[in-house]
């Protein structure tokens, strides 16, 4: 058993098509694995085949897929890591979910997640942290926590998420795997559960890139339910790259060493020189504006959240409390207890933005400076393919290191929410280990590669060649560890 | 109208000393914006709020300084407008499907308190 699960899901798929791999043998192995969480990653399994109703397979050719609990799953509890849609079964199932249904890749389970997707670290799941499988003291990243843990952890062969401002890629390079955000645009958001709907994307935490190749030509494509959904035009290949040879890395002259782990620094480093080794060239590209991101960022999804949880009033789905009063007393009683502190934290940031005075001097500006941003990125694509940088500034760090400090938490989306911003692909692949600031054994850094909006393929080209050359084959101690 | 906060907002470029400004939310604004938020929060909530709030503001203002004149904002990062679709009829969610989570169903319809108190 623990053979197939040494296998990748590109390998599996292989496998089951060519006949000489049962699906049910290796979903029922991946069943019991995932039955064994030790991680708090999964909020709900599909043990019983009749719970999963809606959400069954007929024809298993695909590797089974952990599901980020935001998805909306017929008949499935979706929580999106809240109390307040404790207990909430969707009448229908997420366009991306229904796509690897089609597929057939079945559901093995909703993996949790910070609330409403809005955290670094996972602790802000009403259903308590994820553990980073590589040490449990640890957070995993976030917010798509769970599913990176699950597919760190042997707990899943890989996993979706949604990135919103990093929650794909920090997950990913703290839990030492491969994470995408593809362009906004590229995959439904339809059944995703809206956080800040001009950024929220979904996307693939794999093994490796092939895998998230793999995943993400099931789940790309326009769909008639989500306008902004353009899919990726002529699909996705399986990368097959093997050097660099011809394509120009730009590294941003503005990344300082102080904005980063010296740990993160070496590893990164380290990577560039590989990228030259494979024939890449590295160059100096100028991205001025992306030192105001974490700033435009905290202003603009704050602002979109506030408007999309105004959903959230007890009437018509999930919790309702203090129905004894009147109507607005029920919304506010409902709301004070059904979110967690940093989903109010968000909704006061948003509200006050957007209120009467404020509007232009934060939402308007916000927006300016994300005009700016990516402008920058565009004058850099005119010099180079790709733009690269850590995918964050530290390893990951301890659980409650940082739950007292929010803007210390946020400032950990530093490298990772220009592309947001600017709608671009950006993967996350591991590549190497370093030492924590404080000591102690040595964890998963990332390294981030952003293209144009909609050039995944060139992306995840030179992303495989890159993994290949780094060679990282580093794994947590196991999840029983 | 939210109070204005025009007594910590500051003019030209931000030195290391504007980090450790005074709070940039007051109590009142909180308590406001929280109504608007229908929120309703504890008194250690607010007394959290003005602290991390103004924290978070502190570190977002740095953009009110930026000379932005004539940027166009971003709204969007994708240029679509108007997709249309065909205007042909298709079932609905059925009635019962879409009570069936709702926290109080009552005679085919959402029951909530009423809007005015008895």
């Amino acid at each position: 058993m623990t053979d197939l699960l040494q296998l990748t899901a590109l390998e599996a798929h292989e496998a089951m098509v060519a006949g000489g791999l049962s699906a049910e043998e290796y979903t029922a192995a991946w069943r019991d694995a995932a039955a064994g969480d030790g991680l708090n990653a999964y909020l709900w399994q599909d043990g019983s085949s009749e719970e999963a109703g809606a959400i069954a397979v007929e024809d298993a050719r695909l590797a089974p897929v952990a599901v980020k609990d935001i998805f909306c799953t017929e008949g499935v509890p979706t929580t999106a890591g809240s109390k307040i849609l404790e207990g909430y079964r969707p009448p229908y199932t997420a366009t991306a979910v229904r796509k690897l249904l089609e597929a057939g890749a079945p559901i093995l389970g909703k993996t949790n997640m910070d609330e409403f997707a809005m955290g670094s670290s996972n602790e802000n799941s009403a259903y308590g942290p994820v553990l980073n499988p590589w040490d449990r003291g640890r957070v995993p990243g976030g917010s798509s926590g769970g599913s990176a843990a699950v597919v760190a952890g042997g707990l899943a062969p890989w996993a979706i998420g949604t990135d919103t401002g990093g929650s794909i890629r920090q997950p990913a390079a703290f839990c030492g795997i491969v994470g995408l955000k593809p362009t906004y645009g590229a995959i439904s958001r339809y059944g995703m559960i809206a956080f800040a709907s001009s950024l929220d994307q979904c996307g693939p935490l794999t093994r490796t890139v092939s895998d998230a190749a793999l995943l993400l030509g099931i789940l790309q494509g326009q769909d008639p339910c989500d306008s902004t959904s353009v899919g990726i035009e002529g699909g996705i290949s399986l990368p097959t790259q093997e050097d660099l040879s011809g394509l120009r890395f730009g590294v941003p002259a503005e990344l300082r060493g102080d904005d980063y782990d010296s740990g993160v620094r070496a590893v990164f480093e380290q990577a560039l020189r590989k990228i030259a080794d494979l024939g890449g060239e590295i160059a100096e590209v100028s991205l001025p504006s992306s030192e105001h991101g974490i700033s435009a960022y905290y202003v603009i999804a704050p602002a979109e959240a506030s408007s999309n949880l105004a959903r959230y009033d007890g009437v018509r789905y999930g919790m309702r409390a203090g129905g004894d009063g009147d109507l607005v007393e029920m919304y506010e009683t409902t709301r004070s207890e059904g979110f967690g502190a940093e989903v109010k934290r968000r909704i006061m940031l948003g509200t006050y933005a957007l209120s009467s005075g404020y509007y232009e001097a934060y939402y308007g500006q916000a927006q300016k400076v994300r005009t700016r941003i990516a402008e920058d990125f565009g004058g850099a694509f005119a010099s180079v393919d790709f733009v690269v940088t850590p995918t964050a500034p530290s390893v990951a760090f301890e659980l409650g290191e940082k739950t007292d400090d929010p803007l210390a938490m946020y400032l950990n989306d530093f490298f990772t929410v220009p592309m947001s911003l600017a709608g671009i692909p950006a993967i996350s692949i591991p590549a190497g280990l370093a030492e924590p600031e404080g000591g102690g054994p040595r964890l998963p850094v990332g390294f981030q590669i952003a293209g144009p909006a909609f050039s995944e393929q060139k992306l995840l080209d030179a992303a495989h060649a890159l993994e290949r050359g780094i060679g990282f084959d580093a794994r947590p101690g196991g999840a029983d560890a | 109208m939210v109070p204005p906060i025009g007594a910590t907002r500051r003019e030209g470029p931000l030195g290391a000393d504007d980090l450790e400004s005074a709070a940039v939310i007051e109590r009142e604004q909180v308590l406001h914006v929280a109504r608007l938020a229908r929120l309703r929060l504890s008194e250690e909530e607010v007394e959290r709020m003005v602290g991390e709030l103004s924290g978070i503001l502190d570190h977002v203002d740095r953009i009110g300084n930026l000379d932005l004149e004539g940027v166009e904002p971003t709204s969007h990062v994708v240029a679509l407008e108007n997709v249309l679709r065909a205007d042909e009829p298709r079932p609905s969610l059925p009635r019962d499907v879409a009570l069936a989570s709702a926290p109080e169903p009552r005679d085919g319809a959402f029951r909530a308190p009423s809007p005015q108190a008895d």
